[in-house]
């Protein structure tokens, strides 16, 4: 695995700068490969949610999303793949760049976007109407894809999200006969079968028990030897687990914005905000 | 290690809101639209296609010709996407066409004879081919308010003690009460009116207004007693639970409990059973059948109604006669309105 | 000390009575009664409906069903009573029918428009409108039909004829188009769209809304995440609605009179002036009928109420099922 020297940047106290991953000695003008969110603000109707996030999900490593409920955490991943224009009042500001290529420019396809940059939800929803195979292989049938071995597909995704094993000899089973563990990981493997570059994670083991939490914080891990990973997550220990990065978003009943970003190991033991440090040692959240 | 440190602007962006169609697509797709049904009507003057169905067909076409074209440069997913959307659409508007045209032709057509002598008079003296400025319905209305307030006075408290049987008492024969309320609300409308004639009319040798009453009642009784027992069960049993704690007996709990609760849903209960039974015509035509002049006697022989009125006139097929129908549509469409608004206005002061 | 023997078999639970005081009794004596009335008085029609009907059928078995002739007899033997409601049954199931196929993709086209397509305004307008389309009485769709309709549908069927009269049931004997099952059933279709529609989207608008997002998630257009998620869950609701649509249909009285000629003769041709309902034949011959012929009236009116009967049974419970499993 490729490892990225990380520069680490101090943050002012007093503007709310916001920190970006630098890669060490690379010139800036060249476009960052990944993903990158700048000055991202986010409205519904007046009420602005969203306050000035700036972040880098480099390639090949996991990003947590940290912070209390409340702090737009989940408006901003919804940013990311051009899901938060679903709702009617939705308006935002500033770009979300993938590869140097803005994915809010005029003539954009939204639809094209949303293959690159996959998403798991907080529930399991495997489609009821399809069986294990059907449902892996649904992305690619809905978005039209000319894929030549859809076994192979089938079997590749499942082996990646860790579920191979245990449904091979009944791919024709309903997704309702899984546990909700099993249901998760089938929604990965849904996710997968497009070939994203990026996954985005709504706090995907929030509805799950701790054996299954830990079989996807697994998988997570082993995706991210190919892919960006980006998780949203109020559990704390899952973050220190399973991220590289950590993004801390707070509110103070306003927008919510960014307090800290960096390397998880940093961010856990010694934060440069006093916010940080009392978030993650549990005085409030 | 060099730091760097990237200043944020201070000052907060204006929302946009990207994913929106700019304005020059606006203008493209709003032209593209005139551009077809201009097409249209050319090709429809040409062809000699007749009528507003011609025209629409032609639309449909052209608007199909005009999206395949547009379509060549894009791929196959978004082409589907743009087809089946013209497809919805095309689907939509004719669903929708037959009751607008309703509303349409209720207005424009019924508003020529919607005059001060059309609620007043009666067709006593003057025949339905007549001026439109002669004669009048007032006895055809006040027969329905009649008949259908008869009825209501019947169905309600009935329908209202069904219902708080089935949810607050619940004795031994729910089920049976549920399943019969249940079967009956399917009773044809005609069916009704021949169970009353048989027995009723039969019975008293004559048509009258009582008879068309109780027909209507029939039909009401199933509706007002099953929005009843919903609107009941909408009340949360905590409210139940609170009252009995406090010792309070069963009656006094529903009397003055869980009844004035749902007071709004019970008047809007009995305001849709009155829409739905306003219109009714086969029920009336074997009851009540019809007549020319004013009637205020319940059991005083035949009685007109707004709907036995339309129908006769419908029967007859002159052009002053199609009018008063259409007249008597329009008031028979205001009313169903008024009473739509009122129901919907006094079932919004439930939610708090 | 002795230890203390834990039970092993439950203890039987006590029997719990309610004693209601004098207030209450009567409270629930009253309100009894009033739950009785309207048991007896609908029950009561039940049953005298089919007392009475019982004749009918004891007389003529099956074939009241069956036999194609409604004559009435002449009371001094010459001419034998015979009735039979064949061709109205089949008339009532024809009509019906036609404004079934006609109305379930169109409600289901502006069900999926209303929900998916319109925009935010248009939407509320359209859905309030629909509303009171639902409750426009079928006097007034028959006036309509008569008055505005008419024209439009003797060239459709001019023109159906022309180009398809080689398929038998389209073909005509006499072309003559006013009055023919075709124009009631597209009536009829105009009367029970509006019911169908807004039972439908109902339905659609109770699809999980992650499903959906799931679906563009996955890159999928509109179009898609409708075909995958909307019309799969919304199957069993969507014929729940077309069986009240259908229900409504079958007791269609006034419509059907306006618009379509009565003839006793089994007609499966749409575009034929000939046809009818039970609904109408009731309301056609009751005037000048004799004792037995009212009895014959009353079976046919008993048997179109079984009809009606088991498909609003039907669609009930589908819809319940529709409802419950989500």
């Amino acid at each position: 695995m490729e490892m990225l020297k990380q520069e680490e940047i101090k943050m002012s106290q007093e503007s709310q700068t916001n920190v970006m991953m630098m890669e060490n000695d690379q010139d800036q003008r060249t476009a960052f490969r990944g993903l990158e969110a700048k000055n991202l603000h986010a409205w519904f109707g007046k009420h602005h949610v969203l306050s000035d996030i700036s972040l880098r999900f480099p390639e090949r490593t996991v990003t947590g999303l940290i912070g209390p409920s409340g702090c737009g955490k989940s408006t901003f991943i919804r940013l990311l793949n051009r899901m938060h224009e679903f709702i009617p009042s939705a308006a935002m500001a500033g770009q979300v760049l993938q590869n140097g290529e803005d994915i809010y420019a005029t003539d954009v396809d939204a639809a094209a976007v949303r293959l690159k940059i996959g998403m798991v939800f907080q529930k399991p929803n495997p489609f009821p109407a399809m069986n294990i195979r059907e449902n892996v292989l649904s992305g690619i049938k809905l978005a039209h894809l000319k894929v030549a071995d859809h076994d192979s597909i089938v079997e590749n995704c499942l082996t990646r999200a860790g579920l191979w094993k245990e449904v091979k000899d009944r791919l024709n089973a309903t997704g309702g006969s899984l546990s909700g563990g099993q249901q998760q990981r089938l929604c990965i493997a849904r996710s997968l079968a497009v070939e994203p570059s990026v996954l985005l994670m709504d706090e995907p083991c929030s509805a799950l028990d701790p054996g299954s939490t830990l079989r996807i914080e697994e998988t997570i891990k082993e995706l991210a030897e190919k892919i960006a990973v980006v998780i949203v997550t109020h559990n704390m220990q899952q973050a220190a687990r399973v991220s590289d990065f950590c993004a801390f978003f707070l509110t103070d009943d306003g927008p919510g914005y960014l307090v800290e970003a960096d390397a998880t190991k940093k961010l856990f033991t010694n934060p440069s905000d006093t916010r940080t440090a009392d978030y993650v040692q549990g005085k409030f959240g | 290690m060099s730091a760097v440190v990237i200043e944020t602007n201070t000052a907060v962006p204006q929302p946009t809101t990207p994913w929106k169609q700019t304005r020059r697509n606006q203008i493209v797709s709003a032209s593209t639209v005139a551009a077809s049904v201009v097409i249209a009507v050319v090709i429809v003057l040409l062809t000699g296609l007749a009528g507003v169905d011609g025209w629409a067909l032609t639309f449909l076409i052209v608007s199909l010709l005009v999206t395949a074209a547009r379509a060549f440069k894009v791929d196959a997913k978004v082409r589907k996407e743009m087809f089946v959307s013209v497809a919805i659409f095309g689907t939509a508007a004719l669903a929708f066409t037959p009751w607008m045209s309703i509303f349409a032709s209720v207005v424009m057509k019924g508003a020529r004879g919607f005059q001060p002598n059309f609620f007043v008079g009666d067709m006593r003296t003057t025949i339905p081919d007549d001026e439109l400025n002669l004669g009048g319905a007032g006895h055809a209305i006040v027969g329905s308010i009649m008949m259908v307030l008869n009825a209501t006075i019947i169905t309600l408290p009935l329908g209202i003690l069904s219902g708080v049987y089935l949810t607050e008492v619940r004795g031994r024969l729910t089920f049976l009460v549920r399943f019969v309320v249940q079967s009956m609300s399917g009773v044809p409308s005609i069916v009704a009116g021949l169970f009353i004639y048989v027995t009723f009319v039969n019975y008293t040798n004559s048509f009258s207004g009582l008879a068309g009453s109780f027909a209507l009642a029939i039909l009401m009784l199933p509706t007002v007693a099953r929005t009843a027992e919903e609107v009941l069960k909408l009340v949360p049993d905590d409210l139940r639970s609170a009252s009995y704690a406090l010792g309070a007996r069963q009656w006094r709990t529903s009397l003055l409990v869980v009844l004035p609760t749902v007071r709004s849903g019970l008047t809007t209960a009995a305001i849709l059973g009155v829409a739905r039974v306003i219109g009714e015509t086969a029920p009336l035509l074997l009851t009540s059948l019809s007549s020319n002049s004013y009637v205020f006697n319940p059991l005083g022989g035949p009685i007109s109604s707004l709907p036995t009125y339309v129908f006769g006139l419908l029967q007859i097929g002159t052009e002053n006669a199609t009018n008063r129908a259409w007249t008597g549509a329009l008031v028979l469409m205001l009313l169903v309105f008024a009473l739509f608004t009122t129901a919907r206005f006094i079932g919004g002061k439930d939610r708090r | 000390m002795e230890a203390l023997i834990a039970r092993e078999i439950a203890p039987e639970p006590r029997q719990l009575s309610v004693v209601y005081n004098r207030a209450d009794r009567i409270f629930r004596r009253i309100v009894t009664s009033g739950a009785l009335t309207s048991l007896v008085l609908l029950g009561l029609i039940g049953v005298f409906l089919f007392v009475k009907s019982a004749q009918i059928f004891n007389d003529r078995g099956l074939s009241f069903i069956t036999g194609s002739n409604w004559t009435a007899g002449s009371g001094d033997g010459v001419i034998l009573d015979d009735f039979s409601i064949g061709p109205m049954l089949t008339g009532t199931i024809l009509v019906s029918l036609i404004a079934l196929i006609i109305a379930i993709p169109l409600s289901v086209g502006g069900a999926l428009y209303l929900e998916f397509y319109a925009p935010f305004r248009i939407r509320k307008i359209l859905t309030a409108l629909l509303d009171l389309a639902a409750a426009i009485p079928s006097l007034i769709f028959g006036l309509w039909g008569l008055a505005v309709f008419t024209s439009f549908g003797e060239r459709w069927s001019i023109l159906l004829n022309s180009r398809f009269g080689w398929i038998p049931f389209i073909k005509v004997q006499n072309e003559v188009f006013g009055r023919s099952p075709f124009i009631a059933g597209c009536v009829l279709a105009s009367l029970i769209v509006p019911i169908i529609t807004s039972v439908t989207r109902e339905v659609f608008s109770r699809t999980p809304r992650d499903l959906i997002d799931t679906c563009y998630a996955l890159g999928s257009s509109r179009w898609g995440a409708i075909r995958t998620v909307v019309l799969p869950f919304g199957k069993s609701g969507v014929i729940g609605g077309a069986m009240l649509g259908l229900g409504r249909a079958l007791g269609e009285t006034v419509a059907v009179y306006l618009l379509l000629n009565i003839v006793f003769r089994y007609n499966f041709r749409i575009l034929e002036s000939e046809g009818g309902n039970i609904a109408s034949l009731i309301a056609t011959k009751f005037g000048e009928a004799t004792q037995y012929e009212l009895k014959a009236l009353i079976a046919a009116g008993f048997v179109l109420f079984m009809l009606t009967l088991v498909v609003n049974m039907l669609a009930a419970t589908i819809v319940q099922k529709s409802t419950v499993r989500k």
